[in-house]
């Protein structure tokens, strides 16, 4: 009785705790990859819902035999047969190799398909199902560059950027030319499409729109270094009338997006709020992309600027001359070598530099004692 | 003394390389370092140090190898487990205004090396552990092809190891992933000492894996016994061979492009820079060609565990041998064509991400033939549910789930939302752990009563099978909800709270698991404890099928008194079956490689060399590399290399044998 009591009395305590739990499981289980707000992340979704389907044809029954045959064939059970020596059927094996086949034919037609007509760099073919593209459409395009560690939008038909805020038209494709200044990352905002590098000194493409407003999640998925967790910014999708509203606002922002306003956004930072900037050098993401935003440091294109004039030939990437790299460590001298500390020697303020080979490149982190598990500190930065 | 002069003897090594200002750290350091002391001192006092370095340190026998190996797994799962648990802990508590225990320098460097030393330190010596075990015996040879390169590919990992643990006290880790990708593990963005440790373990236990494949080729090519004609190796053997192709071709280019990389760093070169014509992407590819055969030098070896384990304890041949062989064969050649699939969101055109696509899909053909052929393999049987076959049960079970969700990655436009998302955590962990892991602790359970002459207790095994089983499902299956809910790998802090109950659950699993590693522990020390109980004498505990089980547990020191001669498939099971008598007169001479210590000084002679690299100690650097040539050079004229067991030491032994079959027969 009083076991009973005692279970019940415990029952009753943890019943609270299963009921929150589960709440907060089932209104936290926000599954934004298949449930998306773009057309583009829409059909990437339907196709891992297909192909999972199509797979599960073969995996259920593969699971279920293997069940049955052990607990069918287990040495307890004497009425089973027990055959020792066979070990071959043409049949089966005829079976057993042909089934994946069909199942990787159909899935390899599905995937030779979708993957062209998914492909980040093809404009797309409609902005909702039933709802084709303009003959004569036009897509914004916004120039998308990685910094250490936040995301910079420049809107070139707009003369405006911004810093961590992506503002997009609902149902109007969006073209992204996106590169980074340091280190490779990838632009991912998972309710619109599926993820691309930014890479330095190169420069990669996606087309999406996005077809419900709202407020969406944008992160970096490549790891970048120490400041990566917080490299998050907010997507909005809004109408027409609010981008155009939106577009005039961000114009009347005093900040201009120069050079010099640029060297100095690259250096590393974390968690970095949102900035707007009025106006912006026009030039700006060419040279980002040739690296050579820094004063004296030449563009690969001016170097090979009769190439530039060949017709079809595109900006070189990738090898402009390498005037700021660092000396190879054998070809320091003695006092050059530098020291490398604990992790957990005091390294003072963040001085973090986006000076190539630096001890302090890229070095944000604030460095504070290793505290024990459980210890609340507020966030940083 | 002059600063210069300080540079030049240390390099970049100061003071601050040391945790002296940290008092947990330190405490642990100092922990270590008693610890240390304590076990060197208890060698000493038992007078231990003569024993170990005779009987193990400079043992060229492949079997005493092969347990070394695993004993190296062992210890270092024990501390790439910590960096996963510290891992679930950040991330189970580090939401909104809690930023969570570690900060970035420290998480970044955790995860980095939770990788490393899972697939290089944990996951490699377990498969050639087992493949140097096993392999010999089950082809009725006395040892390997070369069996003092065996010594030293052993100690060549083992001194990767020892890299990758001073980094833990003496200056940091690579922050890079376990990749190390280009170029933010370039000179430029990493100018510290974590990448040189990276590329040094590496490289280092890289030559140990090399030679060990090449060791591993030339004994199961040329060292088989007679009659045993390729298609009549034991499955197992099979996959060894496979594996060790895999290995021959795949790990120079890793070699190539770690080299490549740290001539990025110490000279000055630019072959994955972002200037100068280098291109960060081209490391991406040579590390991935690299990197996709691994994955299956690590799951194959497993493959042919899983085949033993499930025609033994069926009491059954394997289900269609034949085309078990040729889908290695296949899985094999297209390894090779499927590198791209890491990558199809680095802007390949669309036929390239196509074909890289369907090529991985096509490699799940074979895979899924091999999982029928274990089934039919089972149907008919009279399935023993003894450790091994649990384990292989679990793992057809937990596998093909992993195997789906891989082929779902393979589709590119799924790939473009689900790549670097904790779906494909999941995913990798689920093959992984749910294929190697299981694989090894099948093999442990199955070949240790071999190794040590008594089976381990079952008890304590059940314990540490539930628990990692179980633990497994719970820790990762909120990680692949967490891939779909957008949630990216690496991530040390979030926002959203209400992600924060699935990393709860995944720690509550990896809690599980713990328990699983503990019971494990447990269960050696328990089977050592009781091993009169569970003992074994008539070396075939299991009712076995091919070679190794005809020899005594453990095996002599030359494994077989004669050459076998095989007429079958199951060499074994078909000696029973015509009731094959053991050879009692007419021993002779036995030719035995002898052991050598060269091993041991080549190993720490490379630690020095890359300890003395990373920290810029280029004296040190000299002085070492002068000495492995100068070592290997003068080992070359080391003539006195081999002895011989004497006839009637070999009759005495087997005579022990027969008695002991005696007694057991009588007794039972």
């Amino acid at each position: 009785m009083k076991n009973r009591f005692l279970s019940h009395r415990r029952a009753r305590q943890l019943a609270p705790l299963l009921a929150i739990g589960a709440a907060a499981m089932l209104s936290g289980c926000d599954m934004v990859v298949l449930d998306p707000a773009g057309d583009v992340a829409r059909q990437q979704s339907h196709l891992i819902l297909w192909s999972t389907a199509l797979m599960l044809l073969i995996i259920i029954p593969v699971m279920a035999l293997t069940a049955l045959f052990a607990w069918k064939y287990r040495a307890a059970n004497k009425d089973a047969e027990y055959a020792p020596d066979w070990d071959h059927s043409t049949g089966l094996e005829l079976v057993i190799w042909a089934a994946p086949l069909m199942i990787v034919i159909s899935l390899g037609a599905l995937t030779w398909v979708s993957t062209h007509l998914l492909d980040p760099y093809r404009p797309l073919g409609r902005l909702a199902p039933g709802k084709p593209l303009a003959a004569n459409d036009r897509p914004l395009e916004v120039q998308v560059v990685s910094l250490d560690w936040k995301w910079l939008f420049i809107y070139p038909g707009q003369g405006i950027a911004t810093v961590n805020e992506l503002v997009l038209p609902t149902d109007r494709q969006v073209r992204f030319r996106m590169t980074s200044s340091s280190v490779m990352n990838t632009f991912w905002v998972p309710s619109m499409a599926g993820m691309i590098y930014t890479m330095p000194g190169m420069e990669t493409k996606l087309h999406a729109v996005l077809n419900k407003p709202g407020r969406y999640e944008g992160r970096s998925a490549n790891y970048s270094g120490a400041g990566f967790s917080g490299m998050t910014f907010w997507t909005y999708a809004v109408d027409d009338t609010g981008f155009s509203r939106w577009v005039s606002q961000t114009r009347a922002a005093q900040a201009r997006l120069n050079d010099a306003t640029y060297l100095k956004l690259e250096q590393p930072s974390e968690n970095v709020q949102p900035m707007r900037f009025g106006g912006v050098n026009a030039d700006l993401f060419r040279r980002i992309t040739q690296m050579c935003v820094k004063p004296g440091i030449p563009c690969m294109s001016d170097v090979m600027s009769h190439d530039m004039a060949e017709p079809g030939s595109h900006a070189p990437v990738n090898d402009r001359p390498p005037v700021d790299a660092p000396k190879g460590a054998l070809r320091k001298d003695t006092n050059e070598k530098g020291s490398a500390p604990h992790l957990t020697a005091p390294r003072g303020q963040a001085d973090g530099s986006s000076e190539r080979g630096a001890q302090n490149n890229r070095n944000m982190t604030r460095l504070q004692p290793v505290r024990l598990p459980g210890a609340t500190v507020t966030a940083q930065g | 003394m002059s600063d210069t002069l300080l540079k030049t003897i240390f390099g970049r090594l100061t003071l601050e390389s040391f945790p002296i200002h940290e008092p947990i750290i330190l405490g642990t350091f100092i922990a270590v370092m008693l610890g240390g002391i304590a076990l060197v001192g208890a060698i000493t006092y038992f007078k231990l140090w003569k024993w170990l370095w005779t009987e193990w340190f400079t043992s060229v026998d492949h079997k005493k190898v092969g347990i070394m190996y695993m004993v190296l797994g062992t210890v270092m799962l024990l501390r790439g487990f910590s960096d996963a648990i510290m891992m679930r802990a950040q991330q189970a508590m580090a939401f909104g205004a809690n930023e969570g225990y570690l900060n970035a320098h420290h998480y970044d460097q955790v995860f980095t090396a939770h990788g490393v030393i899972m697939i290089f330190f944990v996951a490699m010596p377990f498969v050639t552990g087992i493949m140097n075990y096993v392999v010999p015996l089950q082809i009725g040879a006395r040892d390997v092809s070369f069996p003092f390169l065996n010594n030293f590919s052993f100690w060549m990992t083992a001194a990767g190891a020892v890299i990758v643990m001073a980094s833990l006290f003496v200056g940091e880790f690579a922050r890079t992933g376990w990749l190390a990708m280009a170029p933010l593990s370039g000179l430029d963005y990493s100018p510290d000492v974590g990448v040189d440790y990276y590329v040094w373990a590496l490289q280092i236990a890289g030559v140990g894996t090399l030679l060990s494949g090449v060791n591993l080729i030339a004994t199961i090519v040329k060292m088989r016994a007679p009659g045993m004609t390729m298609f009549k190796m034991p499955i197992f053997t099979w996959s060894a061979l496979v594996t060790n192709v895999l290995i021959v071709a795949a790990f120079p280019v890793l070699t190539a492009v770690l080299a490549m990389l740290s001539l990025d760093r110490y000279v000055g070169t630019h072959f994955f820079t972002n200037t100068g014509g280098g291109n960060p992407m081209m490391y991406v590819n040579m590390i991935w060609i690299w990197g996709h055969p691994e994955v299956y030098i690590l799951i194959l070896p497993l493959f042919g565990v899983f085949s033993e384990v499930t025609s033994t304890f069926s009491g059954k041949r394997l289900f269609g041998y034949t085309s078990m062989v040729y889908a290695l064969l296949v899985i094999c050649i297209l390894a090779y064509l499927v590198w791209l699939h890491h990558f199809f969101t680095m802007g390949s055109g669309a036929s390239v991400n196509s074909f890289f696509g369907i090529t991985t899909m096509i490699i799940s053909i074979p895979t899924g033939a091999k999982i029928f052929n274990w089934l039919f393999t089972m149907y008919k049987g009279r399935i023993r549910f003894e450790l091994p076959m649990m384990w292989t049960v679990a793992f057809m079970l937990t596998f093909v789930v992993g195997g789906m969700t891989g082929v779902l990655l393979a589709v590119p436009p799924a790939d473009f939302q689900l790549h670097n998302s904790l779906f494909l955590v999941a995913h990798f962990h689920n093959v992984i752990i749910g294929g190697v892991l299981f694989g090894a602790f099948a093999a442990i359970n199955y070949w240790f009563p071999k190794a040590f002459g008594f089976k381990l207790d079952p008890w304590w095994g059940k314990v540490s099978f539930w628990s990692w089983v179980v633990g497994f499902w719970v820790a990762f299956m909120p990680l692949y909800v967490l891939g779909l809910m957008g949630v990216t790998r690496r991530l040390r802090h979030f926002d959203d709270p209400s992600l924060q109950i699935w990393f709860i659950i995944a720690a509550v699993g990896a809690a599980m698991i713990a328990v699983g590693i503990a019971a494990f522990l447990i269960q050696i020390y328990v089977s050592f404890r009781d091993r009169e109980r569970l003992r074994d004498w008539t070396g075939d505990p299991w009712d076995g099928r091919s070679l190794e089980w005809a020899t005594s547990s453990p095996p002599p020191a030359y494994n077989f008194a004669f050459t076998p001669v095989i007429h079958d498939l199951d060499a074994y099971y078909d000696m029973k079956s015509r009731n094959a008598e053991r050879p009692l007169t007419g021993f002779r001479d036995i030719h035995m490689p002898k052991n050598t210590g060269t091993g041991v000084v080549l190993a720490g002679l490379s630690v020095a060399f890359g300890l003395s690299m990373i920290w810029y100690m280029w004296w040190l650097s000299a002085l070492s590399f002068a000495g492995i040539l100068a070592v290997s050079i003068f080992h070359t004229f080391n003539y006195d290399r081999d002895f011989h067991i004497h006839a009637d030491e070999v009759e005495r032994t087997e005579e022990e044998r027969t008695r002991i079959l005696a007694n057991a027969a009588a007794g039972a």
